[in-house]
């Protein structure tokens, strides 16, 4: 199915079930343990081995030698393969850092050796064993020191937030130069990471030429090209699996060492080979989202309209890789006719930077609506009224595209109105509550919806049940639900009549779990082929399609009806399509807007920062199911609270990597952390963004929070922080004296 | 993880006697730190001997009006018992800044004083570090050491140590109580329990190879305002930055030990002279001859801010 007109009225809107804040149905299967994730799949091959993967020590040189003797002869072992045994592997066109194979270390804990064993310890001891002599290089690991030979650069994530390299409206030196009010500031944000529950998993089977993931992956038709190409193997030989994922946050989107190197030891064990990254290599092995240094300039008149404002990101990455788009939402969120965006890239032999949650704004707003703040407070104006004065509702740089759906302002008021903004003090410092300084901060959030083309199966039995297969995954976000919601409706079948099986690669492509397109897309795959389902139903009861009404397990036309599985008969029917988008993305800009609102204390002696409460208004188009869209929204909240006060990879700058590479030491929040929070959906229908009228929600959740944290934190303490995280060191020096 | 043996020991004298017997062996209790450090490697013990079934796990009145803590006294029964939190508040709450709450359920009190750094470079296995590997240098030192001692520090090391019950431990003047294979026992104060780093920071405790805690016990009561404060980057399970364990008398003197600072929980009982000035000359004397590091240069200031928020609180 095409979609490359607004939607109009269809099955969807009965809102029967779509809407509804219905229970995950996958939640028993959760709960009571029983969803086979990766590394749990005991029952998919038999005689599994294990793999213990070995990272490299260094940050950049070569390995010179490996002495895999005394490992091989430890107890247990079934085959080692080194990166020695092999010249580097293709790799797919998503991956900056080399998998595996050769000699040649780009990033510390690259991959260097598998060792396959009858059990998962002898495995990790017989890795111990292996001794490996490196020639180090000295290595970039400093993104300032890096700075002045970065190089502009444009990108495309591959997860959204795609920015040309330098954009200029009007004249913006010239606009920021006669600005009567005006801020130049810089801002830092460090390097995260994904930081998931479930580390990269995979088992790895081989029968002949065909080679079965059964993995944990956003991404499975990415991965299955990702995997043949890396192996050197025809896509048609490769089946990815992935129904159940502990999280991702888009570390999982892309192929990563644990699927390969899986694939490496089952070859050479000749028998299934599981494996898990240790905790230890995920920081280092995988993917993170890169730091960076933000420069934002705004000119303003005294009434707040906006006549000058530019925002520069700088960012590094292995040679290949790409800069983080953290500029992407100052292109789109504020009015202004003098606009510069620019993005730099510095190399760096760190890990490899990519996508995380919200790429590009998530950092972007983590500036700028901190700049935007401050510039309030230059103009004194209420940080919220500033903002609704530089409203706009087209795109500032293309004013004949308009926004499809903009509620900015009115996610703003109500938050206001609900969080009671009027209570707190324009002036700093002013509200203490015991050892408390409290205060309330507030941003913008945004995050652009990307729409993904995206394919689905539906089955129709004799019985009136339904079963979709896509491709797609649930990555915790409820994609089983709201595909069984989609279905359900179209059908006209109670939800429990419906199921979903998801996240193999014999199924339809979908759009895949990320850049928050996922629910969205996914769900218009299946009601495209649910369309197509309903007009075969039709036909074959002999009724006119047009006039079908599916409805209550029935397909009535005219004074005729007949149970839905009349119609499938002994046989079932089935129908597959995929939705793929036209060019509406481009005549209108598909944006989420949210309002975070944020209550800190700060304790007055030591600096911590607390958290008290915290609220997200969001329009982010039809809410599919407000249950599972809350549950999105609460978890990003909870991550921005940890990219404003805790979150950060500690670089080594001069051994080149990430110090703190366990969850000791990489703190995310925990319950204590987080006491109240609230999320408000507007009423929002966008039919410019498909037939479900749907947006994403997903990462709008974190985009502006660790700004609403930071701006509280000033309205608490009156000390300005513009390096993240926001930890006590960086202020303590600037707290008023302890009584 | 190293492949290794077991036994249980029925005995105190056993248990020392079985590691005297086996260099590389180990005592096991909680395991809460020992397994995840055999895991990576940096423990690897042949042999455990667990100690569980010792009965070591009652607090006892001493003859003295104290406790005597057994060796195997969970830190969550420890911080439930009505004594301790009548009469040595600083300790229970000191347990309960601790770790989360399954930790405490098998965490014990010998395990707790023998818990080892979190310095990051001691668990980052592909860099020198002397803990880990005697001799082979210090990668924190230049590192990233925002975590890391401010005081007592050496060329060899500036890891601190990570427990917060053995900073109220300290404040308290307990005493750790053990037994030989040779059947010999002695009572070593808790300030010289914990050794500074010196030349050789894989050297942490007082204790001979051959030696087995049997218990803790702890001075009568003294009264007293109990304050265990707690800085950290979030509000619960993290390391210290800095802790302040109080005790403050109506007079306005009193004691003060710190966690977070150097390789053993921080006491300088000569400064307690100064606490009725307050927290700024008190502190100036506690950690007097500081040689902080650029990233944790806060942790001076943070303690003496600490401890005037605490003082106050003690005295409110």
């Amino acid at each position: 199915m095409k979609f490359d007109t607004p939607a109009t009225s269809n099955p969807i809107d009965q809102l029967k079930v779509v809407g509804h804040p219905v229970d995950r149905i996958d939640g028993p299967r959760k709960t009571t343990g029983t969803a086979p994730y990766a590394y749990e799949r005991h029952d998919v091959a038999r005689n599994q081995a294990y793999g213990h993967v070995l990272g490299a020590g260094i940050g950049k040189g070569r390995v010179t030698a490996m002495d895999t003797a005394a490992a091989r002869a430890a107890p247990g072992v079934v085959a080692i393969v080194t990166t020695l045994d092999m010249p580097r592997l293709e790799k797919g066109p998503r991956n900056t850092a080399s998998l595996f194979g050769g000699p040649d270390v780009q990033h510390y804990h690259q991959a260097i050796a598998v060792v396959v064993a009858e059990t998962f310890e002898q495995a990790r001891d017989a890795a111990a064993m292996i001794r490996v002599e490196y020639a180090r290089q000295p290595g970039r690991f400093d993104l300032a020191a890096e700075g002045p030979k970065a190089q502009l650069a444009s990108a495309e994530s591959g997860e959204g937030g795609a920015a040309p390299q330098e954009d200029r409206t009007g004249d913006f030196e010239g606009a920021f130069a006669r600005a009567p009010v005006k801020l130049d500031e810089t801002y830092t944000t460090p390097d995260e990471s994904h930081a998931m529950m479930e580390p990269h998993a995979t088992i790895a089977a081989w029968d002949g030429e065909t080679l079965t993931l059964w993995t944990s992956n956003q991404m499975i038709a990415w991965g299955r090209t990702d995997v043949a190409k890396t192996l050197g193997i025809p896509e048609e030989n490769v089946r990815l699996d992935s129904p159940f994922i502990g999280g991702g946050f888009g570390g999982k989107l892309f192929l990563r060492a644990d699927a390969v190197l899986a694939a490496l030891g089952a070859k050479a064990a000749r028998r299934p080979v599981k494996l898990a990254l240790a905790r230890p290599l995920m920081a280092n092995n995988t993917t993170h989202r890169p730091a960076t240094i933000q420069r934002i300039r705004i000119g303003a008149q005294p009434d707040g309209r906006i006549t000058a404002i530019a925002h520069e990101s700088l960012s590094g990455d292995l040679e290949g890789g790409g800069p983080e788009t953290a500029v992407a939402q100052t292109k789109l969120l504020y009015a202004g006719a003098n606009r510069l965006t620019a993005m730099r890239l510095a190399v760096l032999d760190l890990p490899e930077g990519n996508a995380m949650r919200a790429p590009g704004e998530a950092p972007g707003l983590m500036a700028l609506e901190v700049a935007m703040d401050e510039m309030a407070e230059r103009l004194g104006i209420d940080p919220i009224a500033f903002r609704v004065v530089n409203d706009t509702q087209v795109d500032p740089e293309a004013p004949d595209r308009p926004f499809s759906q903009r509620q900015l302002i009115e996610c703003l008021r109500t938050g206001a109105e609900r969080f009671g903004w009027s209570r707190r003090s324009a002036t700093p410092g002013q509200r203490r509550e015991g050892r408390w300084l409290v205060g309330m901060g507030v941003a913008a959030g945004f995050r652009n919806n990307l729409v993904m083309a995206s394919g689905a199966r539906v089955r129709l039995d004799g019985s009136g049940g339904v079963t979709v297969e896509t491709d797609m995954t649930d990555i915790g976000t409820g994609s089983y639900t709201i595909i069984a919601q989609t279905a359900a409706e179209m059908m006209g079948v109670p939800l429990d009549r419906v199921t979903v099986r998801l996240g193999d690669s014999s199924f339809p492509v979908s759009a895949g779990s990320g850049g928050q397109w996922g629910g969205n897309s996914s769900t218009a795959g299946v009601y495209a082929a649910c369309v197509k389902l309903r007009e075969a139903v039709a036909q074959r009861l002999g009724f006119n399609s047009a006039e079908a009404v599916f409805a209550d397990g029935e397909v009535r036309a005219g004074n005729h009806s007949a149970p839905l599985g009349q119609a499938a008969g002994a046989d079932g029917m089935v129908a597959e399509d995929t939705i793929e988008y036209g060019d509406l993305a481009k005549r209108y800009q598909q944006s989420t807007f949210a309002g975070h609102f944020v209550e800190v204390g700060v304790d007055a002696a030591t600096g911590e920062t607390r958290v008290r409460r915290m609220l997200a208004v969001c329009a982010a188009g039809r809410i599919l199911n407000p249950k599972s869209a809350r549950s999105q929204v609460i978890g990003a909240m909870t991550m921005g609270v940890g990219a404003a006060l805790m979150e950060e990879l500690a670089v080594d700058k001069r051994h080149g990597f990430f110090v703190n590479h366990d969850l000791a030491g990489y703190e995310v929040p925990v319950h204590a952390d987080i006491p109240h929070q609230e999320v408000i959906f507007l009423d929002e229908v966008d039919p410019i963004s498909s037939p479900m009228k749907a947006k994403g929600v997903g990462e709008l959740g974190i985009c502006g929070v660790g700004a609403a944290v930071a701006n509280a934190m000033y309205n608490a303490t009156g000390v300005r922080l513009r390096d993240y995280p926001m930890t006590l060191d960086k202020m303590i020096d600037r707290l008023p004296q302890v009584v | 993880m190293r492949p290794f043996t077991y036994e249980r020991a029925r005995s105190p004298a056993e248990a020392a006697t079985a590691v005297a017997r086996q260099p590389d062996s180990k005592f096991i209790a909680g395991g809460t730190n020992l397994l995840d450090l055999m895991k990576l490697q940096i423990e690897t013990p042949a042999h455990l001997i667990d100690v569980n079934g010792l009965g070591l796990d009652r607090i006892e009145a001493t003859p003295e009006g104290g406790l005597r803590i057994g060796a195997l006294v969970r830190n969550t029964s420890l911080a439930a018992d009505e004594r301790v939190r009548r009469d040595y508040g600083v300790l229970a709450r000191a347990l309960l800044a601790g770790a989360s709450g399954q930790l405490r359920n098998k965490a014990t009190t010998a395990g707790n004083l023998l818990q080892r750094t979190r310095c990051p470079y001691f668990y980052g296995t592909a860099q020198p570090c002397n803990k880990r590997q005697p001799g082979s240098g210090c990668a924190a030192i230049g590192g990233v050491t925002r975590q890391l001692g401010v005081i007592g520090t050496s060329e060899a090391c500036i890891a601190t140590h990570p427990s917060d019950m053995a900073v109220a431990m300290r404040a308290l003047d307990a005493v750790v109580e053990t037994i030989r294979a040779d059947g010999t026992a002695r009572r070593i104060p808790i300030a010289e329990f914990h050794r500074l780093p010196g030349e050789t920071p894989h050297i942490e405790t007082a204790m001979a190879r051959d030696e087995f805690i049997t218990a803790v016990t702890l001075p009568p009561p003294i009264g007293g305002r109990h304050v265990y404060r707690k800085v950290r980057d979030r509000a619960s399970y993290a390391f210290a930055l800095v802790s302040v364990a109080a005790v403050v008398q109506r007079d306005g003197t009193g004691r003060v030990a710190l966690g977070g600072v150097a390789h053993k929980p921080w006491r300088v009982e000569a400064a307690e002279a100064e606490l009725p000035r307050g927290a700024k000359q008190a502190m100036a004397a506690i950690l007097d001859g500081a040689q902080p590091t650029h990233d944790n240069a806060f942790k001076v200031t943070l303690a003496e801010r600490t401890l005037a928020s605490v003082l106050a609180e003690a005295r409110g």
